[in-house]
């Protein structure tokens, strides 16, 4: 057999078409599109019902999509089951057998894929080594930290050596302390396999920090694709702005060159295109300035103020009535106390226009 | 003082109901065989227990009825396993319709249920009479009063208590273990064979017990459905007590049976207290 003419490119390893799930009355997945590349990490990020968490198991094989396609390497997988995918997942709840110990947990795929013996003992071994467990084989699930369960779990899959790794929330059930270091050892494990790592998140943090490229979810659709800076700098769409959360999303009306909202009582001006819906300003990129006025600039009260070690957040509730979040650094003197009124002004490059 | 309070009404039931008959049938399998009334003289002679040693008869009789209620449990949990799954994974309002089906023949009287099975299987019955109907066969098949009849009676009697454990654990399964081993390769069988069956062990020796111990002094359905050859221990108690009013040795088959049952009671008890 020659090469499908029309073959996806040799980067593109999985590529999902007009994927649309119901269940009942919801849509789950609406019609959508996406595509993976072998070897990188990428997040889906979205809120609860956003279809993240079903696109996650359609891709492992434990839901049918209602229509639309699922290429694996060019192939059609939708109707291949769970056990024969090459596509293994880290669950959640990690999903351990808890009557089984540590080492025939991670055995288990070895020995349902008939690897002898002697070479799942030593790629057992191997794995235990990579997550940093080594001599846990001999214990039982229930008597793991749930950092070590988490690992195990990953141990597991990673086994198996496949192309691709589904990870549900990978570090949704661990504490602060261990999300920071667990997460930059994933990075790692996933540089080392060279595998394509699809991670299910709703914290966009995780998302930005860990993924090459994220794509955010909004009712089954995709509302942007993108890597974590330009997702972050340059969001398509006000839920992408809101759903990231750093950004102030501002309504308002779109006129040439120029933006006005009456919720903040500014105008803006600066690379507004016609048909902008609203804009979105990161508080960062917004400075406290005595006396400013004219276009650009906002008045306001300070609301309220939180010290966050390098900055403080000011909430400062604007003339017209919506409420700024603005970054007050440090290296900028004292912040304004609460009940304090403040003038605002932003660089027009820090505008972003939203279209929808 | 008000945990005593509490327990004493628990520890006066056991007293009566359970402590004294089992001092009574203790001493009755001591005592000897006399032709009076009461038909036993109260002594420390043993006499029930030295007949139960001396004549085979006995002892195949103990062992028969631990054989069939082994098969009976056995078929029980083969039979209660894919019921206790479909159950489970029903969604919630379908799922107590399935377990009404389940618990709605239980609602009719024991008999009741004994009569039916024989209403079909005798030869004149429904099996019978509709096989000859549409001329399969022209003689009846000897349907009732064989092991088969009295196998299908037992389970039928005691399938709810293997399949109502089995549910619970089920119920409590966490439904991501098999896709974990989906996941990873297993086929459905497989599934079952390495994640769900030993997960839900504890639950399934349950249900094997709950079947087994009153399986095992069972004496209407093979007394009604089996073989006439099949001298379970509860047909020869219901004979020694009742026909040759030999209560010492009818007392002693008891008190043999209790012992019996009682391994695989505290076998039971070590599987549950495993981690």
């Amino acid at each position: 057999m020659g090469a499908p003419l029309q073959a996806a490119a040799p980067a593109s390893l999985l590529r999902a078409q007009a994927l649309t799930k119901r269940f009942g009355t919801t849509l789950a997945l609406d019609a959508l599109d996406l595509e993976i590349a072998a070897g990188e990490f990428f997040a889906l990020l979205g809120g609860s019902g956003s279809g993240k968490s079903t696109l996650l198991r359609i891709i492992a094989g434990f839901e049918a999509p209602d229509a639309g396609r699922l290429l694996l390497d060019g192939h059609d997988i939708v109707a291949m089951p769970p056990w024969a995918r090459p596509v293994n997942m880290m669950f959640q709840s990690y999903a351990l057998f808890p009557h089984m110990s540590v080492a025939d947990n991670i055995a288990y795929g070895l020995r349902r894929a008939r690897v002898s013996r002697a070479e799942a003992a030593s790629r057992v071994a191997a794995a235990l080594t990579m997550v940093g467990l080594e001599g846990f084989g001999a214990r039982r699930p229930h008597q793991l930290s749930g950092g070590q369960k988490q690992r195990v779990a990953l141990a597991r899959s990673l086994v198996m050596r496949p192309r691709l790794l589904l990870l549900d929330e990978p570090l949704g059930a661990l504490d602060a302390g261990l999300r920071e270091r667990t997460g930059f050892e994933l990075r790692a494990l996933q540089r080392a396999t060279g595998a394509a790592f699809v991670m299910v998140t709703h914290d966009q943090e995780e998302a930005l920090a860990l993924a090459d490229r994220v794509a955010v979810l909004d009712a089954g659709r995709v509302a942007q694709v993108g890597t974590p800076r330009a997702i972050y700098e340059r969001p398509a769409s006000r839920f992408v702005a809101r759903f990231l959360g750093a950004a102030n999303v501002l309504e308002g009306r779109a006129a040439p060159g120029r933006f006005d909202s009456p919720e903040a009582g500014a105008c803006f001006a600066g690379d507004i295109p016609d048909g902008t819906a609203a804009v979105a300003l990161r508080p960062e990129r917004i400075r406290v300035a005595p006396g400013a006025t004219g276009m650009n600039t906002a008045a306001g009260v300070v609301e309220e103020v939180a010290f966050r070690g390098d900055d403080s957040l000011l909430l400062v509730r604007l003339a017209g009535g919506a409420t700024l979040r603005v970054a007050h650094a440090e290296e900028d003197g004292a912040p304004p106390a609460r009940g304090a009124p403040v003038s605002l002004a932003w660089e027009a490059d820090a505008i972003v226009a939203l279209p929808a | 003082m008000t945990r005593r309070l509490l327990l004493a009404p628990v520890a006066a039931w056991l007293l009566v109901f359970v402590a004294a008959p089992a001092a009574i049938l203790l001493a009755i399998a001591l005592a000897e065989a006399d032709p009076g009334v009461p038909p036993f003289r109260l002594a420390l002679a043993a006499a029930g227990f030295s007949m139960l040693v001396a004549d085979a008869y006995y002892l195949d009789a103990l062992l028969s009825a631990l054989g069939v209620a082994a098969m009976t449990a056995l078929l029980c949990l083969a039979l209660g396993y894919p019921m206790a799954i479909g159950i489970a994974r029903a969604a919630p309002r379908r799922r107590v319709l399935l377990l009404a089906a389940l618990m709605l023949p239980f609602w009719t009287g024991f008999l009741l249920r004994v009569g039916a099975w024989i209403g079909l299987l005798r030869d004149e019955g429904w099996i019978n009479g509709m096989l000859r109907a549409a001329g399969i066969i022209e003689a009846p098949l000897p349907l009732l009063y064989t092991d088969g009849a009295m196998l299908a009676g037992m389970v039928h009697a005691y399938l709810p208590f293997a399949v109502l454990p089995l549910f619970a654990a089920l119920l409590r399964l966490d439904p991501t273990l098999a896709e974990a081993a989906a996941d990873l390769g297993a086929r459905p069988p497989v599934v079952f064979l390495t994640v769900t069956l030993p997960a839900t062990l504890p639950a399934a020796t349950a249900g094997f017990l709950l079947v087994f111990i009153p399986a095992a002094g069972e004496f209407v359905i093979p007394e009604l459905m089996g073989p006439p050859e099949a001298q379970l221990v509860g047909r020869v108690l219901w004979q020694e007590f009742f026909q040759n009013r030999d209560w010492p040795v009818a007392a002693a088959l008891a008190v043999a049976l209790l012992a019996l049952l009682l391994v695989p009671i505290r076998l039971f008890q070590r599987i549950e207290a495993r981690p």
